[in-house]
Formats: C-alpha cells, structure tokens, sequence
C-alpha cells in the first residue's frame, strides 16, 4: 500500500523531483501535463464519434499547445545553461528530441492558427490510415511536415529515453514494500544456488 | 595534514561550478595478489578482460532488475547533480550521481542496446578501454553508496546499486580494492575485520568489566560465548577496540543488565560490520552473516540484537532474513535482527530503564543521520522510525538537543564522507571534502546553539568523524554515539 502510493506520487506530481529541484520540477511538470492535454485533444482525428471529455478538453488543448513549445524551449535553455546538465546532456537524446517535440508542436499551431487545412479530410484520412486503408494523403505543407515530425518521434520512441514514460513502474527504489525482516524475498538464481 | 585543500566552510552549501578531473588522481590502493585469490576473484588484471567484463555485465543485468532499469531509465533532467557530498566538496563532474552512472551507462548503451551500437557517439555510447576502466576505479571507489542522489531522481535511480555493480564487476577481471578485499579476507578468516582472536577478546570485555565496576560500583557484565543467554548481541568489532566506539558498547552492557536480560557476544561471529554489500557481492555477504546464524543456534538464543553500525543495519534489516533466514529458531516476539535502539527505546517506553538527564548537562547533542539506516533501513513499526527512535533516546538522556537544518537530516542526511568502503587513509582528500556538507550543517548549530556532542549510531560515522572534524577545526571529542549517552544517564541498581 505505501509501495503504491510512493509510485502513485511520482508518476502523477514527480514528488521526487520537486524534492531535487523546484525549477526542473515547474518547468518538467507543465511540460509534461501540457504533452498529454495535446495528446488527449488529438484523439478527436481518430475517433469517430468524438468522445464528450475528449470534446471537452478542446480548448484547455489549445492553451496546452502554446505551453508546450515553450516549456520544451524553456528545458532546452535550462539543459544549456546551468553547467551541470550541460556536461551530462547528450546530443540526440536530449537536445534533438527537445527541438524534435517544438517543431512538432510549432508546426501544430501553424496547422491552427495560420494555414488551417481541411480538417474534414484529414481526419478521413486519419481515420483511413487506422484501418490500414489510406486514402490519398492531403497535401497541406505544413501538415506534412507535422505528419512526419511525429512519426519520426514515433519510430524513435521504443529506442529513446522516452521509454522512461514506463520506468517508474519499475523502480525497486520506490515500488518495493518495506518489509524484510517479515518476509523472506529470494530471487530464483539464489534460491538454486542455495540448493546446491 | 598540510598538503590537504580544506573546503572553506561558508553560510550555506553552495554549489560548485564543475571542475573537470578534480579528483582523478585521488586513487585507493590495489588489492594484494594474495587477497584477491582469497575471496576467489582473480589475483590480476586477466589478459581478456575487456570480454570478461561484458560478459560478466551481462550476467548482473540478468540479475539485478534494478541494474537494467537503473541504466535504462535516467532522463538526465539533472535533478542529481547537485546532491552528492562529493560532487559538493570536489566540483569533479564525474561525482555528479548520474555522471558516475554514465561511467557505465556508456558502455551499456555500447553493448547492450540498438541505439548504442547503431549512434555511439551521438547517443553517448562508448567502447570500453583502459582509459574507462581507470575512470571506473577511481570514480566508482569515490562513491560512499549513501543514497542520497536516488531520494531526489525522479526514477528513484540508485547510484550505490550502480557503484556497487561496477566493483563486482572490477573485481570479477582482478581489479579490487585493497581497503574492502582485505578485510573481508579477514573477517571470513576470523569472524572480525580487525582479525582479533577470541582471548584478546575476552581480556577487553574483563578490562571493561572492571572499568565499569571501578566508575559505578557494580557488576555489570560483558559475557561472551554463553550459550543459552537470551540475546546474542552481534555488535561492529569496532565496538570492542575503538575510542568512542567502546563507550556505546558500555552503554549496551548497561541497558542489558538494568532490564535483566542475559546476552553474551560470540567470539566465532564478533563483527556486525558486512563490506561484501560495498562490493556488491552477494556471496561475499552472504559468507560473512553465516556465522551469525550459525552463532545463534550453537549458543541457543532467543534473540539476536545488533550494535550501532549503518551499512551492517541495512545488510542486518534488508538483507540477513534473505542471506541466512529464516529466523524461526528466535522468538518470534521480537523482530529478527532487533537494533540495540529499538530494544533500548521499548525499555524506556515501558519504564523499565532510569534515566538521569543531567549527567548529560555538559552536552548539547545533535544527530547525524546515518545514510545506510536513514535511506536503507529502518527501525520500530512505523515508517521513519528510524529517524524517530533515535532521536527519541537522546531526548531521553539529555535536556538540550537540537537537529541540524532540515535539508541535512533525515532522508535528506549528507554522507559522512567516509562509508562505502572509502575509510582508508589514502582517500583522506576525499574524505575531508566529502565531509563538507555536514560539517557546515553542523558548523550552524554549534555557531547558533554550542551543539558539543555530535551523536551517531554508526561505526563508520564515528571513525571518519572523529578523524575528519579535527581538519575544520573542530574537536574530535565531540563525537559519540547514541548508547554512550544512555552509558551517562542510566541509573543502575535496584529498581523502584
Ligand atoms: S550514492 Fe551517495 S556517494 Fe554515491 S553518487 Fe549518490 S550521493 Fe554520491
Ligand atoms: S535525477 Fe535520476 S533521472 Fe535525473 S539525471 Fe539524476 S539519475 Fe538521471
């Protein structure tokens, strides 16, 4: 029960990090929250009929979209100035997949607020290509380019240090029970050693 | 003492700006040929090594799921960086938590994952060379495997887990430490790390029975492979022949005799202390608590109660049910192992010690937060105890104590500088530095407060401190343990 709670209170507030540093923790938390307002506020390309909470949420989703770019910018900024992270960051994984996640998210608000595409027909083709049966592709610039943005992050995701999404889950330091002199843990290759 | 850089001890911690190589040559001493053939690890750097390593890394991430998630899951948000004593005191980068965790994630991400392999450099994988197994031994061996760094990641990442790897590893291709090998050496030979035979043992426990006899008045008694006492006490041989050390064990001796409980010490499994966690091997540890379970039941007691030592708690709490339980031949009333703090403070709550505050008037006591009990352990029912109890002892045996400022205590603690295998003299730079953060914590309370006694519940602590604080200017005497306070205030003699 403690276990949980401690999982519970990194994954949703990452009480950990609020105990480490308050600026990465403002800056990481409204990022993140942001990521998953504009996530959430997608979904209506991809279902049909648009679920009533994911209606909703759609414009929190549009102020979601300014903070994200700025919130990734504003890490990036942090990562470059303060010497320590900048001697731990590397490349590809921390600053190409920040510039990645603001392209990504400027060329979203292009999408919106400057070119506005025929979202009729995107979202048929959305909706195509999730039964595997695209249609022709609409051919807005920007939407393209938004397009490809997210399937690179997409194909990157399993490889990059995104897959800490999960991690926390699988954090001894934080989903373990504390209690050994209760109970006796052995892991399977010392249960066999002591056998022999 | 001349040639070492003091830190300067200012108004608050402040963070370093990084100073690349700082502490590459602080290097510890190689273990002999004949330690490392000992404990069964090769005698030196074997020809293959570069394929052993791997191969062997291999093995521990099958292993230890913690390893494999450990390396797999930092997002470098640098929440870490600034939260080792070490970094703090040095400004060497490779201090920073997760610098030392790259040392190896390098190599991991070389050999072990698709992007590694495919970007390298890009993605900061690394080929292993001779130049990274250098790095591995002097920045691995400057890691006191507090914890501290993993109470601030946001994956709870601990650094200790990893440093404790990559020594199991160094040691599995010949490349040991001599400070941890020798002593594990020793204490598999003789049941301590300080290698003493049972009569010398013995002519110390009359030495003190006299002494207590000659300050008191009464007998009290240090009884020693007595079999049928009810409690085995399995105290850090240090306890027996260190200064302040001694004075907790006294204190021990007392509580046991004004409850009425009989005890005896062992002469075959006299040290509590366990270095086989500071190189991560599972056998080494598990080789050195045998003889405590085999102690227990040759001398037939009920109980098993444990001194005051921080790495042997968490190895006596965390890991002995695991390494030599189950402890069903104790009485199961009382928890397996106890700590002499949880005893002494169970006595006190049902009122069965007298305690006379005002021996200790000449005092006031802070407490130090040992790392391995703080963020590794814990004492009583209820979470924190561990924090709790302690300080719930010394209250009982002092009118004036004060805590050291919040961020440094608890399971915020600074690190000794000392644990973790680094209490040998040729670390002694390191050790000063490392010690900065709490002395300047506890340079607040005796500006503000007069703290004179530093109160600690750990060997280690003890032995670094009373080395340490002389280099900033500050008594060793101020050092001492919990039981030594109860040792002052105890009223021995019949009770009411
Ligand atoms: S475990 Fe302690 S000594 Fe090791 S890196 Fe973390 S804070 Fe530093
Ligand atoms: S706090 Fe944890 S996740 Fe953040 S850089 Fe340090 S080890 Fe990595």
């Amino acid at each position: 029960m403690g276990a949980a709670l401690r999982v519970a209170g990194e994954a949703l507030f990452f009480s950990s990090l609020f105990k480490g540093n308050k600026w990465t923790w403002i800056g990481g938390y409204a990022f993140h929250a942001a990521f998953l307002v504009v996530i959430l506020r997608h979904l209506r390309y991809f279902l049909n009929p648009i679920p009533e909470p994911i209606a909703l949420i759609q414009p929190l989703g549009i102020y979601a979209g300014l903070v994200l770019p700025a919130t990734a910018a504003y890490l990036f900024i942090r990562r470059l100035i303060v010497d320590r992270t900048r001697y731990i960051s590397s490349i590809v994984e921390d600053y190409v997949l920040l510039l990645l996640i603001i392209s990504i998210a400027l060329s979203g608000l292009l999408l919106k607020f400057v070119t506005r595409p025929d979202l009729i027909n995107i979202k048929a083709y959305m909706l195509s290509l999730m039964l595997f049966r695209p249609t022709t592709i609409p051919l807005d610039p920007i939407f393209l380019i938004h397009l490809s943005l997210v399937l690179i992050l997409l194909i990157y995701f399993p490889y990059s240090k995104l897959m800490h999404a999960g991690g926390i889950f699988f954090s001894p330091t934080r989903n373990q029970a504390d209690n050994p002199r209760e109970k006796r843990l052995i892991a399977p290759w010392a249960e066999i050693k002591e056998k022999q | 003492m001349a040639d070492i850089q003091i830190p300067e001890i200012k108004e608050r911690i402040e963070i370093p700006n990084i100073k690349t190589g700082a502490t590459a040559d602080y290097k510890c001493y190689p273990a002999s040929e004949a330690h490392m053939t000992k404990l069964g690890f090769p005698s030196k750097l074997v020809d293959n090594w570069k394929e052993k390593l791997i191969e062997k890394m291999a093995e521990l991430l099958k292993k230890y799921r913690s390893l494999q998630v450990y390396l797999d899951i930092c997002v470098k948000c640098g929440s870490c960086t600034d939260k080792c004593h070490y970094y703090l005191g040095t400004a060497d980068p490779n201090n920073m938590p997760v610098a030392r965790q790259e040392l190896m994630r390098k190599i991991y991400r070389k050999y072990f994952t698709p992007t590694g392999k495919l970007l390298g450099k890009l993605v900061n994988a690394e080929e292993l060379t001779e130049d990274t197994l250098k790095e591995w031994y002097t920045y691995f061996h400057q890691c006191s495997q507090c914890r501290r760094c993993s109470v601030f990641c946001p994956y709870g990442i601990d650094t200790a887990e990893i440093s404790m790897a990559a020594r199991e590893l160094m040691d599995a291709i010949g490349m040991g430490q001599k400070y941890s090998n020798e002593i594990i050496a020793k204490v598999e030979e003789t049941g301590n790390n300080l290698g003493i035979p049972g009569p010398a043992l013995r002519s110390t426990l009359d030495f003190l029975e006299e002494d207590v006899k000659d300050t008191t008045g009464v007998d009290v008694k240090f009884p020693m492979d007595v079999v049928g006492a009810e409690v085995l006490l399995i105290a850090p041989s240090a306890d027996f022949f260190s200064t302040p050390h001694v004075e907790s064990l006294v204190g021990y001796a007392k509580v046991f005799h004004q409850a009425g409980i009989s005890w005896t010490v062992s002469s075959y499994a006299s040290e509590f202390a366990n270095f086989g966690i500071f190189i991560g091997n599972y056998s080494h540890m598990q080789k050195i608590a045998s003889r405590i379970r085999e102690q227990a039941l040759a001398l037939k007691v009920k109980r098993i109660v444990v001194g005051e030592c921080g790495h042997a708690w968490r190895v006596g709490y965390s890991f002995w049910n695991t390494l030599i339980g189950p402890f069903d031949f104790l009485d199961p009333k009382y928890p397996a192992p106890q700590h002499i703090c949880e005893l002494s403070y169970d006595l006190i709550n049902r009122g069965a010690l007298k305690l006379d505050k005002s021996a200790n008037d000449e005092f006031t006591v802070t407490f130090h937060d040992s790392c391995n009990v703080a963020r590794a352990s814990r004492m009583g029912k209820k979470p924190g105890g561990q924090f709790e109890i302690p300080r719930a002892l010394i209250k009982a045996t002092c009118n004036k104590f004060v805590d050291m400022a919040e961020h440094t205590i608890k399971e915020r603690t600074f690190c000794c500088g000392g644990g973790g295998g680094l209490l040998t003299d040729e670390l002694m730079e390191l050790r000063v530095k490392g010690a900065m953060p709490r002395v300047q914590a506890l340079k607040e309370v005796i500006d503000s407060h007069n703290v004179n006694f530093l109160a600690l519940i750990c060997a280690i602590c003890k032995a670094q401190f009373s080395k340490v604080l002389p280099y900033y200017k500050m008594p060793m005497e101020m050092v001492g343990g919990v039981h030594q306070l109860i040792s002052k205030a105890i009223v021995l003699g019949a009770k009411e």
